[in-house]
């Protein structure tokens, strides 16, 4: 099937089977493998991107369910060459340590923030529920945001 | 001058994994590569009648179809063997990359099927017919042993692998138990676990046939290690025919360490098709087929005398090791768990003693602490629940029983009742910071004062010590290790004076580009943007034994170290030649070398350029500055620390909620700090989850009910508070940089804090009860309520 | 992972979706967030021939008012019901609710009609969407009808939907004071029990979502209750058959039932 959609900014023309998943087209077809996936039964988050504008699992979404939609890979979050303030407050905080979990630990994290600039301790834990992290206890993930957040 | 070690160095590999470019095994893609998936058994234990591929093959885009007829005289070794009591030699049935005959747990690999994409390699499995016949299974290691329970392997008798002891002699150790004053005893299942690297499994074997040469790009914690057992021990190859890569691997925590049976296939397969493989694990194979961890069932008792000393320690546990042996899975509840059976104390009488068990499950093996946290819950375990038994406070209790603190340099080191040597300790200062951080005195009056107010509130202690960088090699070869456990460095530096350093250990997480750069720099006196650490590539790398048991620094750097050594001694040479001065009159500061008490100096880069454009040079003297090392320890390192947990149970539901964590750990010497203190976050973290929410259920069939992220609790961010860590230092006796290595500290002392905690929290409503981990909400308001 | 293969439909209206149902019949499974069927069909646990995307059908992701009812599209995402100003002055416990649903990126993308068509005994939704007498409309091909949230869970997975039907809206009656609370299984984040507790005129009314094969209205603890809760609460499991599994006992699972329950009615106030 024939679907259009937009990620990082570039539009895409792509032929695809109806059983692939956003997260398979992304990596296979752009080869953008940033994208992760942990789980592929939307439980463990790290094929969490940005789509129209909202944190979501790409591993539980069609890629034909994104025609027409806008996308963000964590490839895409860097603007001009200048990190992202949560790339680099992830980075100033020991907030990864394998980096497989990570970039969909900032995808939604970045949807954590831009909903809630100033969450609590409590409210950046409960909006990781979709986010498993095997390596860090959470403990420097949670700094990390908190640090973004108080950097912004 | 120190500029980089002790520094908490901003991590140079993380740009590429916060920007989305890292390198994992399923990232990468190769021209022609085929996809394979596999039929895998549904029943634990099935006699295979037959197997018809003849739909499978002809379904479009299959390239070969295989069974274990195909490949049936390969088989994964165990690298380790322990004999039985009475020097038999361990039951080691062939473990083939394809079932043989039989299934013997459910998820073991039955067919393998190759196509040109994922999709066809799928759907054709569906299509390959499989005649099984179910057999009754056994799962429960103690179930196993009793008379008449299904077999296995037909050729083992009561699925024994083996038995073993450790210790004193059982009659004195008996004795002692008997005319102990009092007798804590536990009965207790030490529950399976599934690692759950959230990166699965991958793998992808390209053969080349114009030059006869493999290529396997693997998920794995040490590539030299797994080209070494394929080549000699499962397919029968020259090394030097076969290339293992492993870039970024996404976590391992023990289960990418073992050669498992699919990297094994990919790589014989891919000769056959002429083509490369890809198999990315699934996270139902990973459940069903990635190492798990712990699985014994224990009897502890611990015997004290009126005073709180305690006289003797005895153990009797089942290890379930599944249905083979993983290839390093006899280590775990022998070599790697009964030699820590002295704790922190003086126990003067000690005997475990092991019966390792067959059963129609997965395989176990190492997971984070492997045979360390079983011990280390047993003896914590048993230390906070004898002092509520006793109405002694735990903390008394332990400070009655630590060993005295001993440098292991001025003083010796301390000769355990279970064949180590610690090289250095001092239980109190640990114990001692750790108290002061919690508020002790203070939590106590909070708690009496909480219990009036109907909330229950427990705190929980943990005092474990652990044993890292297992060494040296003759004499775990002697205890029946089948591998050396050195580790290889080659220090290259190159004409300009930049460094390319070559380790055969491995990170998937640890941070070694970082801080490996850190004390290379600091030791060659140069910044560390001119150290590159190289890892992960057998044609990189001359050597390696890889990563695991946390001996990364403690082996890894101290190889890398003694090449060090060897640059600055050659370099030497090259000075004083410069300089024309005796290399006795050198000293070597902030990268060059001076004559003592003078101006005249020559630096590192200038030295490294003579040593490759030798013009004017030291007679007789090699070129080049570049040198290869192997260190192989003369003992294990020790660290050890205190851990407590406060935990608030919920009176009504009976859920435990962790408050607060505290730990103040002792990793002998730190190079970056930011980094050891997120090795202790992530291994209490998975503590933390044995305690209270993971564990691996198998029903009376066989069945995995736990199979799936819906089924088996991992910790999520809510499940913790931050965690409050600090840190003391004895230095390593008898190694350069004086590590003793930190990233399975978190996970062995943990467990039992929490366990402890729960246990404070609600002896006073109705006795002390022991709680089967996990801790659920549900035991406990059994316990509760009983 | 990878579902077998199947034909793929993105259907732009209502009717067009339910032509295909009845053209494909148990062959054809409707798609909405998806995050109940692609697993499943990466699991190959389910294998329907035809998928029939309703996503983007116009018009079925609005959230209205309508007199005393907030009307909810069916493919409303948890995300904005939670965030939605009409459910929160309406009926907050449903946005509260909503809250609670799977995660961040779960409530993105997973819709109510797809969560209450797929009546999973452990979601979150059917305890407030009883307890608030909710009304189901639903649209076939032989016209409209509207199915009383009492009447449409059924059983585990199973509901008065006919296959050839679908959800097209949900009716939810105003309340003012309401409260959801669950207690989570600790793997899933499901209810091992959830309880919706809303104020009426005559009392209270009572939703109970984990227990049982089905959500079910307790309605021994609605006549029981004289604000008495934990009197009330007692009745939490009266005539149901409640279920056990790895994670609670029937015997447990009943305890957490009576707890919940007294919860919610002490926290209605």
């Amino acid at each position: 099937m024939k679907i259009n959609l937009k990620v990082n900014g570039k539009d895409h023309t792509s032929d695809v089977e109806p059983m692939m998943s956003l997260a398979a087209y992304l990596r296979e077809v752009l080869l953008l493998t940033g994208t992760h996936v942990g789980c592929d039964t939307s439980s463990c988050g790290a094929c969490t991107i940005k789509m129209d504008g909202k944190a979501v699992k790409s591993c539980t979404i069609l890629a034909v369910q994104a025609d027409g939609c806008d996308i963000t890979t964590i490839e895409g979050l860097s603007q001009n060459g200048e990190m992202h303030p949560l790339q680099a407050s992830f980075k100033e905080n020991h907030g990864l340590q394998c980096g497989f979990c990570t970039p969909g630990m900032i995808m939604t994290a970045e949807n954590l923030l831009s909903e809630n600039p100033n969450p609590t301790e409590e409210e950046i834990r409960h909006g990781l529920e979709g986010n498993f992290c095997r390596c860090t206890g959470y403990h420097n993930i949670v700094k990390s945001i908190q640090h973004a957040a108080e950097s912004n | 001058m120190s500029n980089y070690i002790g520094q908490s160095i901003k991590r140079r590999e993380d740009d590429r994994f916060i920007t989305g470019k890292g390198k994992y095994t399923d990232d990468i893609v190769l021209p022609k590569m085929t996809h394979l998936a596999f039929v895998r058994s549904p029943y634990a234990h099935a006699k295979i009648n037959s197997i018809d591929t003849k739909a499978a093959l002809s379904h479009p885009g299959v390239v070969a179809v295989y069974t274990g007829e195909d490949c049936g005289n390969f088989g994964v070794p165990c690298g380790w063997q322990v004999n039985f009591k009475n020097g038999d030699t361990m039951k080691e049935p062939p473990h083939p990359l394809l079932a043989v005959g039989k299934a013997k747990h459910v998820g073991e690999n039955v067919v393998a099927v190759i196509a040109e994409t994922l999709q066809a390699a799928r759907d054709a499995a569906e299509l390959v017919e499989v005649d099984y016949e179910e057999l009754p299974a056994v799962t429960n290691p103690n179930a196993a042993v009793q008379p008449g329970a299904p077999q296995v392997h037909d050729d083992i008798p009561n699925n024994v692998v083996f038995d073993f002891a450790l210790g004193n002699p059982k009659e004195e150790v008996d004795a002692a138990i008997d005319g102990a004053s009092h007798v804590t005893k536990l009965n207790f299942k030490n529950q399976r676990l599934a690692p759950n690297a959230i990166e699965p499994r991958s793998y992808i074997a390209d053969y080349d046939v114009t030059v006869d040469k493999y290529t396997l790009y693997t998920s794995t914690q040490n590539p030299h290690l797994i080209r070494l057992l394929m080549c000699a021990f499962v397919l029968g190859l020259p090394e030097h025919k076969v290339r293992v890569i492993s870039h970024d691997v996404g976590g391992g925590f023990g289960s990418k360490i073992y050669h498992y049976s699919e990297e094994a296939l990919v790589t014989w397969a891919s000769k056959q098709i002429g083509r490369p493989i890809k198999w990315t694990s699934d996270r139902s194979e990973a459940f069903l087929t990635d190492a798990h961890g712990r699985d014994y069932v224990t009897t502890a008792e611990m015997g004290f005398d009126n005073n709180g000393k305690i006289v003797a320690f005895r153990v009797h546990s089942e290890a379930n090791l599944g249905a083979y042996l993983s290839t390093f899975s006899t280590a775990c509840p022998t070599y790697l768990h009964a030699t820590l059976a002295q704790g922190c104390y003086t126990t003067p009488l000690i005997n475990i003693d092991v019966t390792a068990t067959f059963t129609n499950t997965n395989p176990v093996d190492a997971y984070r602490g492997a045979g360390r946290p079983e011990m280390t819950y047993m003896i914590e375990h048993l230390m906070d629940t004898a002092a509520l038994e006793m109405q002694i406070d735990p903390v008394e209790l332990r400070k009655t029983n630590f060993i005295p603190a001993f440098d292991g340099v001025s003083q010796p080191g301390y000769q355990t009742q279970v064949a180590l040597q610690y090289d250095s300790g001092n239980y109190h200062a640990t114990l001692d910071r750790a108290l002061e951080m919690v508020g002790y005195d203070q939590f106590r009056k909070d708690q009496e004062e909480s219990r009036k107010n109907g909330k229950l509130l427990g705190i929980g202690f943990s005092t474990y010590i652990e044993a890292c960088g297992i060494a040296p090699s003759a004499v775990v070869g002697s205890l029946g290790a089948r591998a050396g456990l050195y580790e290889s460095a080659h220090v290259r530096v190159q004409p300009t004076g930049s460094v390319s350093v070559f380790t055969g250990s491995h990170s998937h997480g640890q941070g070694h580009e970082t801080s490996y750069a850190q004390f290379v720099a600091d030791t060659l006196g140069i910044p560390m943007e001119n150290v590159d650490i190289i890892h992960g590539d057998t044609n990189e790398v001359a050597f390696g034994m890889g990563t695991y048991g946390s001996r990364s620094l403690a082996v890894g750097g101290s190889a890398i170290m003694k090449s060090l050594d060897k640059i600055l001694e050659k370099g030497a040479k090259i000075a004083a030649h410069k300089l024309e001065a005796a290399v006795e009159d050198l000293e070597y500061a902030e990268g060059k070398w001076t004559v003592k008490g003078t101006d005249k100096s020559i630096a590192f880069g200038d030295v490294s350029l003579t040593a490759y454009v030798p013009h004017d040079y030291p007679e007789g003297l090699e070129p080049g500055l570049d040198f290869s090392s192997f260190y192989d320890p003369t003992n294990f390192t020790y660290p050890f620390g205190t851990h407590i947990a406060i935990v608030e149970i919920d009176k009504d539901t009976g859920k435990v909620t962790l408050k607060r964590f505290i730990a103040c750990d002792d990793v002998g010497n730190v190079i970056n700090p930011m980094i050891v203190e997120g090795q202790i976050h992530g291994g209490v973290a998975q503590g933390v989850g044995q305690a209270l929410l993971e564990g691996v259920d198998y029903d009376e069939n066989g069945q995995m009910i736990t199979g799936s992220f819906m089924d088996y609790a991992m910790p999520r961010a809510d499940d913790f508070p931050f965690f409050e860590t600090d840190r003391k230092v004895t230095p390593c006796p008898h190694n350069p940089l004086g590590v003793k290595g930190a990233g399975e500290a978190g996970a062995i002392g943990s467990t039992p804090a929490v366990a402890n905690a729960v246990m404070d929290a609600i002896s006073h409503l109705g006795g002390v009860k022991d709680i089967q981990m996990p801790i659920t909400s549900e035991r406990v308001w059994e316990a509760m309520n009983s | 992972m990878i579902p077998a293969k199947f034909e793929y439909i993105k259907a732009s209206s209502v009717s067009e979706a339910l032509g295909l149902l009845d053209k494909h019949g148990d062959e054809a499974q409707l798609l909405s967030g998806g995050h109940s069927l692609i697993p499943t069909m990466k699991l190959r646990l389910n294998q329907p021939k035809v998928v029939v995307d309703i996503g983007k059908i116009p018009g079925l992701n609005s959230i209205s008012e309508d007199g005393s009812n907030v009307v909810i599209g069916a493919n409303c995402t948890h995300h904005q019901i939670a965030t939605s100003s009409v459910v929160q002055g309406g009926v907050n416990v449903l946005a509260q609710t909503a809250k609670e649903i799977g995660d961040i990126q779960v409530r993105n993308k997973g819709t109510i009609g797809g969560s209450l068509a797929h009546a999973d005994p452990a979601a979150d939704y059917p305890a407030v969407i009883l307890a608030s007498g909710a009304k189901i409309e639903v649209e076939g091909s032989g016209g409209k009808r509207t199915i009383d949230a009492t009447d449409f869970f059924l059983g585990i997975f199973e509901t008065a939907l006919e296959s050839n039907e679908m959800i097209t809206a949900v009716h939810v009656p105003k309340s003012s004071g309401g409260v959801y609370l669950k207690f989570s299984q600790p793997a899933s984040r499901f209810a091992v029990v959830g309880c919706a507790a809303i104020k009426n005129d005559s009392g209270v009314s009572v939703g109970l979502t984990g227990v049982a094969g089905c959500a079910y209205r307790a309605s021994a603890v609605e006549s029981a209750y004289n604000g008495d809760a934990k009197a009330a609460a007692a009745h939490a499991v009266d005539g149901v058959e409640v279920m056990g599994d790895n994670f609670a006992s029937s015997k447990y699972r009943a305890h957490l039932a009576k707890v919940f329950t007294e919860r919610a009615l002490n926290a209605l106030g």
